[in-house]
């Protein structure tokens, strides 16, 4: 579904991904896994076009590489970035409104997305910015799911969250998957990658170390040790 | 209390044209993240525009059609010319506006000449409205009260009703999410960027009459629209609107008021006047850098 050959992108005059290539297909977590600064949010970023990127990526057979951002979006690419982007003068319901690609009603709607975190219904006219991070963060995924994306890139959903709502996060990015939509997963939490991902790449030094099962990670100590743990 | 009570009716004049300005100002600056040194500019186009355009078609056709034709230069500005100069930085797009500011002029002096151009207010709206006291008060601030005050309401309705709106407010703040949502932000930005020198030609189009339509209308307005918008808070519009009100007060109390100032006895209140934008400004600097309202650091 998503194929992702040779990507480089730079910031600057820094080459940051030299040539990663990774695939995610129907119905699967994907995690990329990695210590901060190899390019893992930069890889997410560079397949939705916000940095400068060469290569392939190829989404259910159209190439995306060079085309804007609200373009790949359109495509069926949904994105969650790391701050979580959350609109803070808004209002929960207008942050989820803007989830909405056109007036068109979609298959995910604020009735659904109130269902799955009633917390949200009970503060939908409230300012966004007023939320916790958990809120916030549940926020943003239904708002992402809003606009029927046919893949989701999430970047670290469970940063700075409690253990209980990291466990809430998961849960529902199950749920995600079990609607059909597959996900690329930047996350720092290896036990959760490990748990949730069909398959997992770790990254190191701008490009693809290691590439398997999480059964096939857990058996190899060493890549652990030279490209994960600090 | 007669002066008190025209230089407050003059004042709230004053200050809504220079909401006119700085809240389109504002607008682009909060969303595309690049002061428009040429936004004054837009003013002055729009007063020669309105001057053409009435003397063929008469006033009210004009109140509409030139801030329409210069909102339409603006937007074509925007797509050719800023969203390339913002491909290589924010100061590329900066050094671009500083220079469409100038060639502006240079192009108003071309066609129109340096010296004002004879742009009256209508006869229909010539004369005195009321006589409060013994000073009259003349229609045409009444109607620019009124034209300032129906964009207010407009602009407000299509910020907080419409789903375009939703979208400008959103994007004020963070620009690149919305587009990752799959709006079209550079089309907004365009818009916004057209709106917005619409308005300020708007502002043109009743102020030009009222004041003197030439060449140097667009600096002279241009640093205080400036001010309104720094004191106000970058990126507020409710900010803007407040300064703008205060400013424009402040400035012509300080005009109608006569007296010495203690200390320096050979320098009159009003002779301060058109200090006073600018000291509030560096002391709102000094003390509350984001304004009165301003959400951004910068």
């Amino acid at each position: 579904m998503l194929e992702v050959r040779g990507l480089h992108a730079w910031y600057g005059k820094s080459h940051i991904l030299q040539g990663v290539d990774l695939d995610v297909r129907e119905g699967e977590i994907v995690s990329l896994l990695g210590r901060n600064g190899v390019g893992r949010s930069t890889t997410v970023k560079a397949i939705m076009g916000q940095v400068n990127a060469r290569g392939n990526v190829r989404f259910r057979g159209e190439e995306l590489v060079g085309r804007k951002p609200y373009e790949i979006a359109r495509s069926g690419v949904g994105y969650v970035p790391e701050d979580r982007a959350i609109f803070a003068d808004l209002t929960v319901r207008q942050n989820l409104a803007l989830g909405r690609k056109a007036k068109a009603a979609s298959k995910f709607d604020e009735a659904e997305a109130f269902e799955l975190f009633p917390r949200l219904r009970e503060r939908a006219d409230v300012a966004a910015g007023v939320l916790s991070g958990g809120e916030q963060q549940m926020l943003t995924l239904c708002r992402t799911l809003m606009g029927d994306p046919k893949l989701v890139m999430i970047d670290e959903p469970t940063e700075g969250l409690a253990p209980m709502i990291v466990a809430l996060v998961a849960q529902f990015l199950d749920q995600v998957r079990k609607r059909g939509i597959p996900i690329l997963l930047v996350e720092q939490k290896l036990d959760i990658a490990l748990e949730l991902s069909e398959r997992v790449y770790v990254l190191g030094h701008g490009k693809v170390v290691f590439e398997g099962t999480p059964a096939e990670l857990r058996a190899r100590p060493e890549i652990r040790k030279e490209w994960l743990e600090v | 209390m007669e002066l008190f009570f025209t230089s407050l009716l003059n004042g709230v004049t004053y200050g809504l044209l220079l909401f006119m300005l700085s809240s389109g100002l504002t607008l682009i600056f909060s969303m595309m993240g690049v002061l428009n040194f040429a936004h004054a500019s837009f003013y002055m186009l729009g007063a020669y525009f309105g001057y053409v355009i009435s003397s063929y078609v008469g006033f009210y056709p004009a109140l509409l059609l030139a801030p329409l034709a210069v909102g339409a230069i603006g937007a074509l500005i925007e797509r050719y010319g800023m969203r390339r100069a913002h491909a290589s930085g924010h100061l590329a797009e900066l050094l671009f506006t500083f220079g469409l500011a100038f060639l502006i002029e240079e192009v108003v002096h071309l066609v129109w000449g340096k010296s004002p151009v004879p742009y009256r207010v209508p006869p229909s709206l010539d004369g005195p409205l009321f006589t409060l006291f013994s000073a009259t008060f003349p229609t045409y601030k009444a109607f620019m009260m009124a034209v300032s005050v129906g964009m207010l309401a407009a602009l407000y309705a299509l910020l907080t009703r419409t789903r375009v709106g939703l979208l400008v407010q959103a994007a004020l703040s963070k620009p690149d999410m919305v587009e990752a949502l799959g709006h079209n932000v550079p089309r907004l930005f365009m818009l916004v960027f057209g709106g917005g020198v619409g308005l300020a030609a708007l502002a043109g189009v009743i102020g030009g009459n009222a004041f003197v339509t030439e060449p140097g209308m667009a600096a002279a307005v241009g640093s205080i629209v400036f001010v309104v918008v720094v004191v106000g808070g970058l990126g507020s519009i409710t900010g803007a609107f407040v300064a703008s009100l205060a400013i424009g007060i402040l400035q012509t109390f300080a005009v109608a008021v006569d007296y010495k100032l203690p200390f320096f006895d050979r320098v009159t209140v009003s002779q301060t006047a058109p200090v006073l934008p600018y000291l509030i400004m560096v002391l709102m600097l000094i003390a509350r850098p984001r304004g009165l309202m301003g959400t951004r650091e910068t």
